[in-house]
């Protein structure tokens, strides 16, 4: 499954990357989201996969004999999740409101920072 | 010495205070500052005559060998005097001549500031504190040059001296660094005894173009020399002081102060005899078409300064002589002449030599002192000059092969200094008396004492050279070629060669005079042009630096936010695959191709997902393609023993897609903004990225893990954390503060989310 993952993560990169090279903003920020879960599969792939083995200590056991999924890279995995929703929220409110205001998506007509009409 | 350089900045700074109040009188006052400097110095005379050393150290920074060390020599002190006494003179002149002018006030905090950098610039033993003195000439001089600031010329030519000085200051910072590097320390006079080592050195020619490209912008040699007569634009006191007398003799002090240790090369010494020479002659014939007054005594100062610099370079005993004398015999004569056309630019309106004629019966004062200080530049016996000239000449015949063709350049140079002093000096006052912008009158006694002193001095300087001069020659010539010269100077070597010499320049000087017209005219029937023209040069570097400058913003700041993720990505998607492809034999690696049905279906959903985000022309088609790859992110989760990992993934995965919906349903469907061209290279530069990024995770996944952070947090979960999810563990107890700042992030976005959606634009307009 890693070489999948391994391509997997090289087509979100890519789909990531052509999207934030659109013109429209909405575009950019599914480029954005395409991105954040492209790092989070790279961070999970080369934590190294284990199938069925959760990091769960069972009861009455001190700690878990390998093999089981290392702990760390899903720790870190969970923060991004969490704090890439935080953005992605903050971006889309911020495109609502450019588009109240500006009234296109197109970046290059927002080139300006000159007062807005 | 470190107490007096201090006063001189601190007495400069309370100069704005006290001059309103004192306006009238100010003159008399700011003399007395350089007077006092003066007196402090001129009281170690004897000692410093006597072979005496001065050295006075304060630390500054000393674990850096950074320090005020002041070294006072014979060198110095011809120097410093040099600089306080025409000090004196153009402080005294200026309360009078600047009393019109706005600002005055600020005028004579620059000059302050200058006087005291320069002082402490020749007395400066460590190179750092002599550069950081050095630097403030430079800028002192750029405020004094822009003085007239609401003039476009002097804005120009102010930023011209700055940034040519300027750039040479830096490669004179370079070129100490690297001597230091060579003698481990930064005092020049601990370089004195490493001739042998520093020329053998394999830096030493990069120091000594360094060194005098420092040097040679400092003193406007050749090809930086356009910047002196551009100069001009500033106030006469400046001229006088800045841009005759003192200033533009940085350079050449630097290199006499140099030629101890870096001396000696061919390079070092035929560099500034050749440069030297040609500026000498250049600058003189530049003079040529010149009606301006202080104009024409800018070009004969870069012809002296040529002559100087030559000297240097023929570093003889005789030449050294000749040097000081002269150097001496310049700073008078010069200083005056200027404070001369200062008077009668002043007195008369203007400042065109054509316009002025027949003015001494108007002002008999100033034209005894132009009589005298000309006399003493044309080079006529009993003044200074005369002795000046006479030594000159006679170093220059010493020199071995090319002795008469340097001679000959040099008596058509002086020739040329001549007829530029009858047209300064005695044409404005003698002939026919021709009508001025202003009705002449005398100048007042604050302007016409300092520049008659200086004249007087001129004169008793050469009628008992030893007095004045004689004592402190052989203490400078150890600070520069350490020895002593033995050559005692005398007003009458007897009728020989030299004194032919100086006649013939004499009546050469007299003859251009009265046929110049002519000669003009021939020069221009022969179309001789002047095809050096380093001042275009300089034009050509600022203009295309600033072309490049423009260039460079446009293509890398250009305001599209795609071309600056381009440039980032190109950059770091090469320099990172040079890195990888370096490391590692790609094709060695052997991934793990074992799938399952499952997992081929996994891949194949999240791959059509995504194309169809990237497809669809309707917003919410491109929203349920984000969703269904986040979901499939969650079975990948799953799938890979990371339960929580899953269940925050779908949470959030259906919170954004809510949030697209609600936020995105009323809009339109996309547009095609971008055109095939610009797809087809996203297309190429996307392609590269991805190809990337998954040859990076098959290297990583290649290579054995080795963790023991995995062993520890699943050692001390349940005895460290009281918890058996390790996962959440790790989260809220062993990295809580993290887990807090993310929290912080969270709040902060959903501020700004609340903002963007309560606040309107009116409210803030209010």
């Amino acid at each position: 499954m890693s070489f999948l993952l391994a391509l997997i993560i090289g087509i979100l990169y890519g789909a990531g990357t052509y999207m934030i090279l659109r013109r429209s903003l909405v575009k950019v920020i599914l480029g954005l989201i395409f991105l954040g879960h492209a790092a989070n599969l790279l961070i999970f792939t080369i934590g190294r996969l284990t199938k069925g083995a959760p990091p769960f200590i069972p009861q009455g056991a001190e700690t878990l004999a390998e093999p089981y999924a290392d702990p760390l890279p899903q720790a870190l995995i969970l923060t991004a999740i969490v704090i890439g929703f935080g953005v992605q929220a903050f971006a889309i409110v911020l495109f609502k409101r450019t588009y109240q205001t500006v009234g296109t998506d197109d970046l290059d007509k927002m080139k300006s920072t000159d007062e807005l009409k | 010495m470190l107490n007096l350089i201090l006063i001189g900045f601190a007495a400069s700074a309370i100069a704005p205070f006290i001059y309103k109040p004192l306006k009238n009188y100010f003159g008399w006052i700011a003399a007395t500052f350089p007077l006092y400097i003066f007196l402090s110095f001129i009281s170690r005379y004897n000692q410093i005559a006597g072979g005496d050393i001065i050295r006075e150290t304060f630390n500054w920074i000393p674990s850096l060998g950074i320090n005020f060390t002041f070294l006072l020599d014979g060198l110095s002190l011809t120097f410093v005097l040099i600089i306080t006494l025409i000090g004196v003179v153009v402080f005294l002149y200026a309360g009078a001549y600047m009393k019109d002018y706005d600002h005055a006030d600020r005028f004579f905090v620059y000059i302050g500031i200058f006087m005291t950098s320069m002082v402490g610039m020749v007395i400066s033993d460590n190179m750092i504190t002599l550069f950081v003195f050095w630097e403030l000439t430079s800028i002192t001089s750029y405020l004094l040059i822009g003085f007239n600031h609401h003039k476009e010329k002097s804005r120009k030519y102010a930023l011209q001296a700055l940034l040519v000085t300027g750039g040479g200051g830096l490669a004179l910072m370079a070129g100490f660094i690297l001597l230091s590097q060579i003698s481990g320390s930064l005092e020049i006079s601990s370089l004195y005894d490493l001739n042998e080592t520093i020329r053998n050195a394999p830096t030493y020619t990069a120091i000594v173009i360094l060194v005098l490209i420092g040097a040679f912008t400092k003193s406007a040699q050749f090809p930086f020399q356009f910047w002196l007569p551009n100069a001009m634009e500033a106030p006469t006191p400046v001229s006088a002081y800045l841009h005759s007398a003192t200033m533009v003799k940085a350079g050449i002090y630097l290199i006499a102060r140099m030629n101890h240790s870096l001396g000696g090369s061919a390079l070092w010494q035929d560099t500034i005899l050749i440069v030297g020479a040609i500026t000498m002659l250049f600058a003189a014939t530049l003079s040529f078409n010149q009606m301006d007054l202080k104009k024409l005594l800018a070009y004969s100062t870069l012809s002296v300064l040529g002559t100087l610099t030559m000297l240097l370079g023929i570093g003889s005993k005789l030449a050294i002589k000749a040097f000081f004398i002269y150097i001496i015999a310049h700073s008078l004569y010069k200083g005056t002449l200027f404070l001369v056309a200062g008077i009668l630019d002043h007195e008369t309106g203007t400042r065109d030599v054509s316009k002025l004629g027949g003015l001494r019966k108007h002002l008999p004062i100033t034209t005894v002192i132009a009589a005298l200080a000309s006399f003493s530049m044309m080079g006529i016996i009993p003044l200074v000059g005369f002795i000046g000239k006479e030594t000159v000449y006679s170093a220059i015949l010493e020199v071995d092969y090319w002795g008469l063709f340097l001679l000959s350049i040099s008596v058509i140079a002086n020739a040329l200094i001549v007829m530029i002093t009858i047209l300064v000096g005695f044409k404005p006052f003698w002939g026919k008396l021709l009508s001025t912008p202003k009705a002449p009158h005398e100048a007042p006694i604050k302007m016409w004492l300092g520049p008659l002193a200086l004249a007087v001095l001129g004169l008793l300087m050469g009628i008992f050279p030893n007095v004045f001069i004689g004592r402190l020659l052989d203490q400078s010539a150890i600070s520069i070629i350490s020895e002593k010269l033995e050559l005692p100077i005398k007003l009458w070597h007897g009728f020989n060669f030299v004194l032919l010499m100086s006649f013939v320049t004499l009546l050469l000087g007299v003859g251009v005079y009265y046929f110049r017209t002519k000669i003009l005219h021939i020069a221009q029937n022969l179309k001789i042009k002047n095809i050096f023209k380093p001042s275009e040069w300089y034009e050509f570097l600022l203009n295309g630096m600033m072309s490049f400058a423009k260039l460079q913003t446009k293509v890398l700041q250009n305001g599209y936010l795609r071309n600056y993720i381009i440039f980032i990505l190109v950059t770091a998607v090469s320099l990172a695959s040079l890195a990888l492809f370096k490391v590692e034999n790609l094709f060695r690696i052997t991934p793990d191709f074992s799938i399952t049905f499952y997992e081929s279906a996994i891949v194949i959903i999240i791959v059509l997902a995504t194309f169809m985000v990237i497809i669809s022309d309707s917003r919410l088609k491109s929203i349920v393609g984000i969703g269904v790859v986040g979901f499939t992110m969650g079975i990948i989760f799953i799938i890979h023993s990371a339960p929580d990992l899953a269940l925050t993934t779908f949470a959030i995965e259906t919170l954004t897609v809510i949030l697209f919906v609600l936020v995105l349903y009323k809009l339109p469907k996309f547009l095609p903004f971008s055109k095939s061209y610009s797809r087809l290279r996203d297309i190429i530069i996307a392609s590269s990225v991805g190809l990337f990024m998954t040859l990076v995770v098959l290297y990583i996944t290649s290579i054995e893990l080795q963790s023991e952070l995995k062993k520890f947090y699943t050692d001390n979960s349940v005895p460290g954390g009281k918890g058996r999810n390790v996962v959440n563990v790790i989260l809220v107890d062993f990295r809580a503060i993290d887990t807090l700042g993310e929290i912080t992030v969270l709040a902060i976005a959903a501020i700004g989310v609340f903002a963007l959606l309560k606040l309107k634009l009116e409210d803030r307009n209010k």
